[in-house]
């Protein structure tokens, strides 16, 4: 008989599956339970772009794109970045669409990373960076970012951290699960910190179109750093497309270069239809990202106003469709609090510590849902914080 | 023009409360500002959309498209105003084009439709002609397509 523990790779064996997945596994099968974890849009996908996907069918546009996905949608992605965030980037040699912004982080760190190579993460952030980073042998260096700084990166903090092994930074703003952002007076600091070192920074901004009260700056956009930044991001949760799987990169073109050989070899090309449809958003979607913000933002100063009445301390999401509330005047673990609010009241959120150590003593809450269910749910935590 | 208004007329069960925090608003003044909205006739009702093919109830219901006798001097405001009176007329529109009011009825049965577009509607002084087309099926109203909601079955991610 096979032994599998002969064939498996070491490396992937080891590694821990998402954290978030251990908690979503205790749903499984729960119709009773009022949820607010899920972490992507509870629009649709609007119809003009839904109907520029079915007209490409129609129309027989059934093949392979080039490997770096149609040139018209790299030029108009191009334009949209410099449109939206002052970014500058030639579409035909340095934007190469992916499957999703997950394939755009992996092809970054990919690209980059050599055994013996350590990057560093801000955490609490999404679960995949330390996989990405363990797959290409690199060393995953945690800098953990703290409630009192709203979750930002400190610079002196991340000085700290750089060693000669030093060889990208990832920087997730605006950051899931958190809802913080980073200012452009915040990035400047970060810029400073790496300007004479050959960081490269992975900037992972698949929410920079959801931010509440001011605009986004990308980390590309401050001054020298433009060279040195990696852009991962993607049409999921600015258009409500996640199931297209529709992301980019955008980079210089001597990295662009390298990373479009991976994806060449990987993936070929992105999903034609995904990519037809991704062109119209990019071309006509602004106001479609408008309609949706406004009642993300909405639904963010309902639910801020109502944890401020309970008593549940909860720092200001600037961004991202997630609320960090710190439960840990509870004096329950992250995880306990979750499986008691979902055992004993039906209500689930996703334990803190899910997106790293530093995420203890909070809960993510997703605001990518109705009022009414927004509503429901925190009835049920309301009543679950008055018994503990 | 007031966002609290597109907010009612996509859900009118949000709470004055709910309404003042999403929109930053403080709560007395938000509940006066929708008191005089009901005052002025800028807020007239506040209804559930349903969906009576999901029930038992029998009703038909029938869209008129109606002319009127030009006069001189007489605008479509009296007649309207008067067919506007009958309870199982449920919309009047003023349109342009080919005829000049669109009627929408609903009655329990294709007979009471008929008696009313034969006894009442086309018996009208003003009425010149009606053409009556009987709904089949309803597949959206007021923004909101009639079939049962998807489930939630976004993945967890």
């Amino acid at each position: 008989m096979i032994d599998y523990s002969k064939v498996l790779s070491s490396t992937v064996s080891e590694m821990k599956p998402s954290g978030i997945r251990k908690f979503f596994d205790l749903l499984q099968g729960r119709d009773d339970v009022v949820g607010l974890t899920v972490g992507q849009p509870d629009f649709v996908t609007p119809w003009h772009i839904r109907e520029a996907g079915i007209d490409s069918l129609k129309d027989g546009k059934t093949y392979y794109t080039s490997n770096a996905g149609l040139e018209e949608l790299r030029v108009e992605i191009a334009n949209y970045l410099e449109r939206r965030f002052s970014l500058k980037y030639d579409g035909a040699s340095e934007v190469i669409v992916t499957v999703g912004g997950s394939e755009a982080i992996d092809l970054a760190v990919r690209a980059c990373v050599e055994p013996g190579d350590e990057v560093i993460i801000p955490t609490p952030c999404f679960v995949c960076y330390e996989p990405c980073v363990r797959l290409a042998g690199g060393t995953p260096v945690i800098l953990e970012t703290k409630a009192k700084n709203n979750f930002k990166v400190d610079p002196e903090e991340l000085r700290a951290l750089i060693t000669p092994k030093t060889k990208m930074l990832v920087l997730a703003y605006p950051n899931n699960p958190t809802g913080a952002i980073m200012t452009k007076e915040e990035l400047e600091e970060i810029a400073e910190v790496i300007r004479d070192t050959n960081i490269v920074v992975l900037s992972d901004e698949i929410y920079s179109e959801l931010t509440y009260g001011r605009k986004h700056t990308s980390f590309a956009s401050i001054e020298g750093m433009h060279e040195r930044t990696i852009v991962a991001s993607g049409f999921s949760k600015s258009y409500a497309m996640t199931g297209w799987r529709m992301g980019y990169i955008a980079a210089p073109k001597i990295l662009a270069k390298q990373m479009l050989k991976l994806h060449q070899y990987v993936i070929m090309c992105a999903p034609t239809t995904s990519q037809f449809a991704a062109l119209e958003a990019v071309k006509n979607g602004d106001s479609d990202i408008e309609m949706m913000k406004e009642e993300y933002d909405r639904r963010r100063k309902y639910l801020l106003k109502r944890f401020a009445k309970m008593g549940i301390e909860c720092f200001e999401p600037e961004g991202a469709f997630y609320a960090f509330p710190n439960i840990g005047k509870f004096g329950l673990s992250s995880e306990e609090f979750c499986e008691r609010l979902l055992n004993e009241y039906k209500c689930a959120i996703v334990p803190g510590n899910a997106f790293g150590e530093t995420g203890e003593g909070f809960a993510r809450i997703s605001y990518a849902y109705s009022i009414k269910h927004i509503d429901q749910a925190l009835d049920r935590i309301e009543e679950f914080v008055k018994t503990i | 023009m007031d966002k609290i208004l597109n907010l009612l007329e996509q859900n009118a069960t949000y709470t004055v409360e709910q309404l003042a925090a999403m929109c930053d608003r403080d709560e007395d003044e938000l509940r006066a500002t929708i008191d005089k909205y009901e005052k002025d006739g800028v807020i007239l009702g506040y209804q559930a959309l349903v969906d009576w093919d999901k029930t038992d109830r029998e009703y038909v219901s029938a869209f008129i498209e109606v002319k009127i006798t030009p006069k001189h001097d007489f605008g479509y405001d009296k007649v309207a105003r008067t067919i506007s009176q009958y309870p199982e007329v449920q919309s009047v529109y003023l349109m342009s084009g080919v005829f000049d009011l669109a009627v929408l009825i609903e009655g329990k049965t294709l007979r009471e439709v008929a008696y009313f577009v034969t006894h009442k509607l086309s018996t009208l002084e003003d009425v010149m002609s009606c053409s009556t087309h009987f709904v089949l099926r309803k597949y959206k109203d007021k923004g909101v397509e009639y079939r049962v909601p998807d489930a939630d079955i976004r993945g967890e991610l």
